[in-house]
């Protein structure tokens, strides 16, 4: 490797790197977040057998999951605007990526709560609490526990997903690198260098979920 | 205290209770007895409402209520002033021992911490478990996890305690433990109504007996008179398989 490669790639790492800190991670941050809300409470009205939620919710897992994540940020981005619906780049992919990854992440959810017994219900119905206390004390904790690894992949997915929005002008780390290597045409290097940048942002991740499961594991579960 | 008449209950086209009627006085210890399939722990779910029942009239404490109209209000009243053990103990997996008691006085009773505590600890020391109260339920036996759960249930004073074949999942050696606790509980005058296999139970420890078959009460007797002088041919043939059983 030359010389004048590796200055390149010296000099760009920080101009990656510092993207990827101000947009890529709040985009992870800030869309999974969103996404969680939007899971939970799409698992639970299925849960809950609530007529009418129910079959929104099958709609909206049915529409985001048959659809591709690229076309969603076009829809948003570049079609919503013409029926007057105007939304800068980061607003536009945080809506985009929490709709899409709630939906994958709401069936994750319902079958974590589907897999507590549904005796623990009953026994908290005996004990005299009501379904809502269940939920919330008994039910739920379970489910976050059996959901972890599953929602954790969806993590580490959705970082290396938001690369996509630079299809919608967010200036985020993959865009930044394009941009440089549009000058230099230097093209492996930064993209590898790139690469690497978002494996280390998943290893950060991955490191973090075995620290919540070896938490989580300490509350009861084996 | 309590009485049901003619309690119905069909899944699909099974009719698993055709009108049955039970009456539990105060301190009575009744044990349902009957083969499987004949509808007795139906009757106990439907009795708390675990199962809704299609049909029947329950009276608690002087209240009528009708099982097809009861509310979501008069359940949870009723509920709170009963106690369920179930055959697969249904202990919440991400409580302690103690916080599994402690959880229907804190959050349904609203009951402060420290007092829930200490009933909870009580609870636990009747049980014989004290010394398991910060463990989780799958660090503890079968026969363990089935006594927290009689600790559960007698923590929040209930007026009845309805037993759904508590001794029925358990490995033979740690039958004895569960079924000494529940002797201790009739001894001190709990009511308690119990769906079980264990004869020696309901000879011994029950003073009523009830026998279930297709959903219907064939015999329902005092004890000793069950034992001694059935009047029904079914029972006394199904007393006898049993002693059988207990010979091999």
């Amino acid at each position: 490797m030359s010389e004048k490669v590796l200055n390149l790639l010296m000099d760009s790492f920080t101009k990656i790197l510092i993207p990827g800190i101000k947009v890529t991670i709040p985009l992870t941050v800030i869309s999974f977040s969103l996404a969680m809300v939007i899971a939970v409470l799409t698992a639970m009205v299925q849960y809950a057998n609530i007529q009418g939620l129910k079959q929104l919710a099958r709609f909206y897992i049915w529409i985001i999951r048959g659809t591709p994540v690229l076309v969603q940020l076009y829809i948003v981005f570049y079609g919503l605007p013409s029926v007057g619906i105007m939304l800068d780049p980061f607003p536009a992919a945080v809506a985009v990526f929490s709709i899409n990854e709630g939906a994958y992440c709401a069936e994750t959810m319902r079958a974590a709560i589907e897999s507590v017994p549904v005796g623990q219900l009953e026994a908290g119905y005996c004990v005299g609490m009501s379904w809502w206390q269940i939920m919330r004390r008994i039910v739920l904790p379970q489910a976050f526990r059996t959901a972890f690894p599953p929602l954790s992949n969806s993590a580490i997915a959705l970082v290396k997903d938001t690369s996509l929005a630079a299809n919608i002008t967010v200036a985020e780390m993959f865009m930044t690198t394009q941009r440089i290597a549009a000058r230099t045409y230097e093209f492996l290097p930064l993209y590898c260098e790139v690469a690497l940048i978002y494996l280390i942002f998943s290893t950060v991740l991955t490191k973090l979920q075995r620290a919540g499961e070896k938490r989580l594991n300490a509350h009861g579960f084996n | 205290m309590l009485e049901v008449k003619n309690i119905k209950k069909s899944f699909g086209d099974l009719q698993v209770l055709k009108g049955v009627d039970v009456r539990v006085e105060k301190g009575d210890v009744v044990a349902v007895l009957g083969p499987s399939g004949s509808g007795k722990t139906t009757l106990l779910r439907c009795m708390n409402f675990l199962e809704k029942a299609d049909e029947g009239i329950l009276n608690f404490d002087g209240e009528e209520y009708d099982f097809r109209t009861i509310g979501r209000k008069d359940i949870a009243k009723i509920r709170k002033k009963t106690a369920f053990v179930f055959q697969n103990y249904n202990l919440f997996r991400n409580k302690t021992a103690l916080e599994n008691v402690t959880e229907g006085l804190i959050v349904a009773r609203k009951m402060p911490k420290a007092k829930a505590k200490e009933i909870a600890m009580a609870a636990l020391e009747k049980v014989g478990l004290s010394d398991r109260s910060s463990h989780y339920p799958h660090e503890l036996s079968g026969g363990q996890q089935q006594r927290v759960a009689i600790a559960r249930a007698i923590a929040t004073n209930p007026e009845i305690i309805y037993f759904d074949e508590p001794t029925s999942a358990l490995d033979p050696e740690l039958i004895g433990e569960v079924l000494s606790v529940m002797r201790q509980l009739a001894n001190e005058g709990m009511t308690m109504m119990v769906v079980t296999h264990e004869i020696n139970f309901a000879k011994n420890v029950s003073s009523r007996v009830i026998f279930m078959e297709d959903g219907e009460i064939l015999e329902n007797a005092p004890s000793k008179e069950f034992f001694e002088n059935p009047k029904e041919e079914r029972t006394k043939a199904f007393i006898k398989s049993i002693a059988e059983q207990h010979t091999i």
